[in-house]
């Protein structure tokens, strides 16, 4: 839902006269909502910059995707930044639509709450919840 | 570097338990195939994903060594101190300084595994990276401005009708004033 929304907006955007740049982790997602430019970053739902606390990984990322967009001249183009998560690809095995779960046929997506979904309790208070 | 023709996409193999076909690291996951297989397994009515088959706009890309760039990220990155997204199509934005560690923003999001974002708020909304390449010359500035929200929008037409104008009107706002010229998506 995320890349798709995300791919909508940058359509919008740029519509409006303003040049973007839309990462993705969801390949087929960003292909079907086809924003103006898309760098691929083939790494697990929830990573889309990289692993956490390896800024040169991040760093890494974000420059291939920046040289990338600086050449792309195809509205819709997708470039694969050819960035590696794990060597072999295996992480791919236990991919899942949510990035959570065990996948085996149960409902395993979180439910939509309606309320604010504080990641700290001391945030609910800081925002006067 | 590798340009993915959206024919190939057909062809592409559905990785996961869902799938028993080959997996190789040169193939994309297709979340798609995947949702399409899980609402299958749940009984449920395929999703209708967005498609926009029509060619998108195109506005010329700057100099990115001396453009400004906006990061916008749809992971549910919100500040404390402020309001939490909610879960079912929250269409809100969150105002962030870009210029403050990333240790002070919190995500929130009921589509991916939250851990590894919250252990590093930077995989999914990389100010503190950004900065870096500023200083590093790859880019001219970052937007003081960074624009967060919840992109786990089910509903289209909501996501198109409310959150699209919402950011726009932003951006450009911040192009207007001089601090903007490119806006960098980061989906999660």
């Amino acid at each position: 839902m995320c890349h798709q929304t995300v791919g909508l907006v940058a359509r919008a955007l740029e519509a409006a006269g303003m040049p973007t740049l839309c990462l993705t982790a969801a390949y087929s997602i960003t292909a079907a909502a086809n924003p103006p430019r898309a760098a691929f970053v083939d790494v697990p739902l929830g990573n889309t910059v990289g692993r956490p606390h390896d800024p040169e990984f991040q760093r890494d990322v974000l420059r291939r995707a920046l040289a990338a967009a600086q050449t792309m001249d195809v509205p819709g183009t997708i470039t694969d930044l050819g960035v590696s998560w794990d060597g072999d690809g295996s992480w791919k095995r236990f991919a899942s639509s949510t990035g959570v779960g065990s996948g085996d046929g149960e409902d395993d997506r979180r439910q939509r709450l309606d309320t604010p979904q504080y990641q700290y309790e001391a945030d609910r208070l800081a925002a006067g919840g | 570097m590798l340009v993915f023709s959206k024919m190939w996409l057909e062809h592409a193999v559905a990785a996961g338990p869902w799938h028993d076909g080959p997996v190789t690291s040169t193939l994309p996951v297709d979340y798609i195939a995947l949702t399409r297989a899980q609402y299958d397994a749940l009984g449920y009515q395929a999703y209708q994903w967005a498609e926009r088959p029509d060619p998108p706009a195109w506005t010329p890309m700057p100099t990115l060594a001396s453009a400004s760039v906006v990061l916008i990220g749809s992971g549910g990155a919100y500040r404390e101190g402020q309001v939490a997204y909610h879960w079912k199509d929250d269409t809100g934005i969150r105002h962030i300084p870009s210029a403050e560690p990333a240790t002070d923003i919190r995500v929130t999001h009921f589509a991916y595994d939250l851990e590894p974002a919250r252990e590093d708020p930077n995989i999914v909304f990389p100010v503190d990276r950004l900065r870096e390449l500023v200083d590093e010359g790859v880019i001219g500035g970052l937007a003081p401005t960074a624009l967060g929200c919840m992109g786990g929008i089910y509903s289209v037409r909501r996501a198109e009708q409310e959150l699209a104008p919402a950011i726009v009107d932003e951006v450009l706002a911040m192009r207007d004033a001089g601090q903007a010229d490119v806006a960098l998506f980061v989906p999660v």
